[in-house]
């Protein structure tokens, strides 16, 4: 068995990766692409009746590969399915970073997952807390609920809007300028910001449409969004490209966190860098900042 | 006796002079003596070679038991032409003790098993075997141990006089009545005809089977009529579906474009990555996808390709059309693309397997190659690779020009998945040894890059462009811990297939396969 | 376990196994066939009979029809058809106990 870190609510999560758990040949090293986050799917991409066998599959491979860095969630079948109680214990079981709660509206739902979770860790003595929780939106009573969702829950790390039922719901299809779910994005975003938890975008399908990816990517980034969810490792790089950091931005982030240092060392809490008032406020953001030039490749140093 | 990667050579294959192999380049500078054909004088005023049947034809060129036929490969999977030749002799002629000499064989050639199994076929000699006639020989049904040799090997062997041929066989796309053949503008064209061309100048009899008869003269001709003894035409020489697929497209699949996007990476991080520089690629998924990458740290550096040779297919053919090769010297043709460019587009030229790839001639293109992007069925940590056998240790393979390019050029870059299923591609010991290590420079894998030793200052490029990489053992621990280490191979004594080393010595030899079983 | 009724788990697609296993009187009677046959029959094969002895499972006939899967998923596989054989496969799995 490979013994996996205790998962960390807030890491880098700008590309999640769908893969089949019942595909042997993809889930055996889905990690070496790079996405930060692989999302091993027990719902749709698993037919009804492999449900079972999806899960037995899922544990050996939580059991046996060593995922390294990369963060493993499994996405869970529905409420309204007889198979989401099974698959929370298989993942408990297994050591799965995190749950993401499929057709998720409200933080009863979120409460539900978070009793099993619960009580499944008590039975398989897995550390209480370990288990990370994320909910995907796919329904506009799930989106109008969304801060109540995002509130919900200490597991709670992030949310998802999951397109495809959203869009059916709302009568309408994917539009290049993403007219069709600004509000829903917009409204999702704002709620997860409220609650101070990660948000990510829904995939993009259509993978002979490289122009309309990149579109709907650069959006993402201009609206605030963590991440995105991808269906194929041939979107990782573009999505890492535009997530990561200008050089600029990491300068001043460095600098920012090496004057932290100094000033609340001396007992300062308002000083200036480069002509710019900074407080604790910044701190988060220039840390985030330099986790992600880490992860592009910018950053070797040890402020963070 | 012990060769230079490790093999042990039964001294009862070192005979008449055969060494074994002792290392790159060991034959530099040694003389040869080539050998000529023993041919009819047609001196005669004639009108016409075409002859009624392939029987006529054999009959005409003295067909008789224990004889040599050789064939090329140009028509890959669709071939008809070996089938149809030696049911011919066998069945109607009654012939046996019958060697093949193809340039290569694949699974078009499933039904020449039974007559290995029959007895009627008793040697074969080829670069490639798969297949039910890999599994046969596998097996211990061949009467001798098949002779594997590389693209370059074949016609050092031919010319050298190892190899005779008595009678060769050239599947012609067209062919005038005189026997002036081309791989183009007919109904199965199949580009390039330079596998054929040493055979039809070094073989006793020249027998043209096709199914297309165009006006004389069919010029400009890949074989020429002066070598030619009879042509037969025949409904077709093969199905033009399984000769050139439809264009070869550049892989989707992420991995291999992973491992592509590396190998471009290295390349570009080496010195020879200058205008002009030269390369060969495989048509496998990752090397193919290598020419996408290749292409934009070309425009990057705003530097040209000078030359690409090999196998070719369309995405080369595209590079050569926009201006950013300079010239494709083709001596096989992959997919519709380059059988349309050939002779066609500027710069797009023929070459023989002779030209391409012969170590005893004087100038082969693959001798002045820069880089090279192969595939391998298996590496080890020596790097020696196989190309030939399955982990199973069962033929279903070919080394083509692999070992040829490997040697010749200054960067062979071999680009595998870590594990294909089950089995583990970088691993201890290769199976069969096609390639030795010594002619293999960095390994390109889907969990890392590795470099051979002997070439540190391709791993200061590397590190000087700040690309990563482990050492090989690393690359083959890791396979193992995700397959497990596999059990050795139990073979018998038999000898089922000797592989040669392009120069002539013996490379490694292939055992009959002791299959495992549920006791 | 005891085997109920025949069951199936796995597909033949590359990397994976599909095995069936029927009830049986005479121990465990293993027909196996594989792609890597000769370099992992043996760590196929106990693999299979240390996952069934772990499961209980004193008699069956069992045939594995092995597309080189690695060995988490013909635990995987062998797991699977032996839980639904007795019609437990859906629910209240002893992950970590039995299955492991």
């Amino acid at each position: 068995m490979i013994p996996r870190p205790r998962p960390e609510r807030f890491r880098l999560r700008r590309t999640m990766m769908f893969m089949n758990a019942q595909k042997p040949g993809l889930i055996k090293d889905a990690y070496i692409y790079g996405a930060d986050s692989i999302m091993l799917d027990l719902e749709d991409a698993v037919a009804e009746n492999q449900k079972d066998a999806a899960r037995f599959s899922l544990y050996h491979a939580l059991r046996s590969i060593d995922y390294g860095d990369t963060e493993v969630i499994v996405r869970i079948n529905g409420l309204d399915t007889p198979h989401w109680r099974e698959d929370v214990r298989v993942c408990v079981a297994g050591g799965a970073d995190g749950i993401r709660i499929a057709k998720c509206e409200s933080a009863d739902d979120v409460h539900t997952i978070e009793r099993a979770v619960e009580e499944t860790e008590r039975e398989f003595g897995v550390e209480q807390g370990r288990t990370l929780l994320m909910a995907a939106l796919e329904s506009p009573k799930g989106v109008l609920n969304a801060y109540e969702i995002c509130s919900a829950s200490e597991r709670m790390f992030g949310v998802a809007i999951s397109g495809g039922d959203f869009r059916k719901c709302m009568q309408t299809t994917p539009q290049r300028d993403g007219v069709d779910m600004l509000f829903a994005r917009g409204q999702m975003l704002l709620a997860a910001r409220a609650a101070g938890i990660q948000c990510f975008d829904t995939v993009f399908t259509n993978l002979d449409d490289q122009e309309g990816f990149e579109a709907e990517v650069l959006q993402n980034k201009a609206m605030g969004f963590d991440g995105k969810s991808l269906i194929n490792p041939r979107q990782i790089r573009f999505v890492h490209q535009v997530f990561a950091p200008t050089e600029k931005e990491v300068m001043q982030a460095e600098k920012i966190l090496l004057a932290y240092r100094e000033q609340s060392a001396a007992g300062v809490g308002v000083f200036t860098v480069d002509g710019k008032m900074i407080d604790i406020a910044f701190i988060p953001g220039a840390e985030r900042t330099l986790r992600l030039a880490r992860a592009c490749g910018m950053y070797e140093g040890d402020l963070i | 006796m012990k060769n230079a990667v490790g093999r042990e050579i039964p001294d009862a294959l070192l005979t008449g002079g055969r060494e074994v192999y002792q290392g790159k380049n060991h034959m530099d500078g040694r003389y040869i003596q080539k050998a000529a054909p023993k041919t009819r004088r047609c001196e005669k005023p004639q009108e016409s070679k075409v002859v009624e049947s392939i029987a006529q034809a054999l009959r005409q060129c003295k067909a008789a038991n224990g004889m040599t036929f050789s064939f090329h490969h140009h028509l890959r999977d669709g071939d008809y032409v070996v089938n149809m030749v030696m049911q011919t002799a066998i069945e109607q002629l009654g012939l046996e003790e019958l060697t093949i000499a193809a340039t290569s064989l694949g699974s078009a050639h499933d039904p020449i098993a039974d007559y290995i199994e029959a007895g009627k076929v008793v040697g074969i000699q080829t670069s490639g075997i798969r297949g039910r006639m890999g599994e046969v020989v596998s097996a211990g049904k061949l009467k001798t141990p098949a002779v594997i040799r590389s693209h370059g090997g074949r016609p050092r062997a031919i010319e050298g006089g190892e190899v005779h041929i008595d009678i060769a066989f050239i599947a012609a796309p067209t062919s005038d009545c005189m026997g002036n053949c081309r791989g183009i503008g007919g109904k199965s064209n199949c580009g390039s005809l330079g596998y054929a061309m040493t055979d039809a100048r070094y073989a006793d009899h020249v027998v043209v089977i096709t199914d297309c008869l165009v006006d004389f003269p069919n010029m400009p001709a890949s074989v020429e009529a002066i070598d030619v003894d009879a042509v037969v035409v025949v409904d077709s020489i093969g199905n033009p579906q399984k000769i050139a697929s439809a264009a070869a497209r550049i892989s989707q699949n992420p991995r291999d474009l992973m491992m592509a996007e590396d190998v471009a990476k290295v390349i570009a991080s080496t010195p020879y990555f200058k205008d002009g520089f030269s390369f060969q690629t495989g048509v496998g998924g990752p090397s193919l996808a290598a020419n996408l990458f290749l292409e934009q740290y070309m425009d990057d550096r705003g530097i040209r390709m000078g030359w690409a040779i090999g196998g070719i297919c369309g995405p080369m053919v595209e590079l050569l059309k926009k201006g950013k090769v300079g010239k494709v010297i083709d001596v096989q043709d992959f997919d519709l693309d380059g059988v349309n460019s050939i002779h066609q587009t500027p710069g797009h030229f023929e070459m023989s397997a002779s030209q391409y790839a012969n170590p005893a001639n004087k100038g082969a293109f693959v001798n002045k190659l820069d880089f090279v992007v192969l595939a391998a069925l298996e590496i080890d940590t020596s790097f020696n690779v196989n190309v030939l056998t399955g982990s199973d240790g069962v033929l279903r393979g070919a080394p083509g020009g692999h070992p040829d390019a490997a040697a010749g050029s200054k960067c062979c870059i071999i680009v595998t998945p870590l594990i294909r299923g089950r089995m583990a591609t970088v691993c201890e010991h290769v199976v069969t040894v096609t390639t030795p290590g010594d002619c293999v420079d960095v390994l390109v894998t889907d969990y890392g890059i590795a470099v051979n030793p002997l070439r540190p200052d391709l791993i200061q490029c590397l590190d000087a462009a700040g690309i990563p990489h482990v050492g090989i053992e690393t690359l083959k621990e890791k396979a193992y811990a995700l397959v497990g280490t596999p059990d050795d191979l139990e073979w018998e004594e038999q000898v089922v297939a000797v592989l040669e080393a392009r120069d002539g010595t013996i490379l490694d030899v292939v055992r009959k396969i002791r299959p495992f079983t549920l006791g | 376990m005891e085997i109920l009724k025949p069951a199936i788990a796995g597909t033949m697609e590359s990397s994976d196994a599909q095995v069936t296993i029927e009830p049986g009187t005479a121990g465990i009677e293993l027909t196996l066939t594989s792609s890597v046959m000769n370099q992992y029959g043996r760590q196929i094969r106990s693999t299979i009979l240390e996952t069934l002895e772990r499961l209980g499972v004193a008699s069956a006939r069992v045939t594995v029809v092995d597309k080189g899967a690695l060995d988490c998923t013909l635990k995987a596989r062998v797991e699977c058809a032996v839980f639904r054989s007795c019609g437990q496969s859906a629910a209240n799995i002893p992950w970590g106990g039995a299955v492991r």
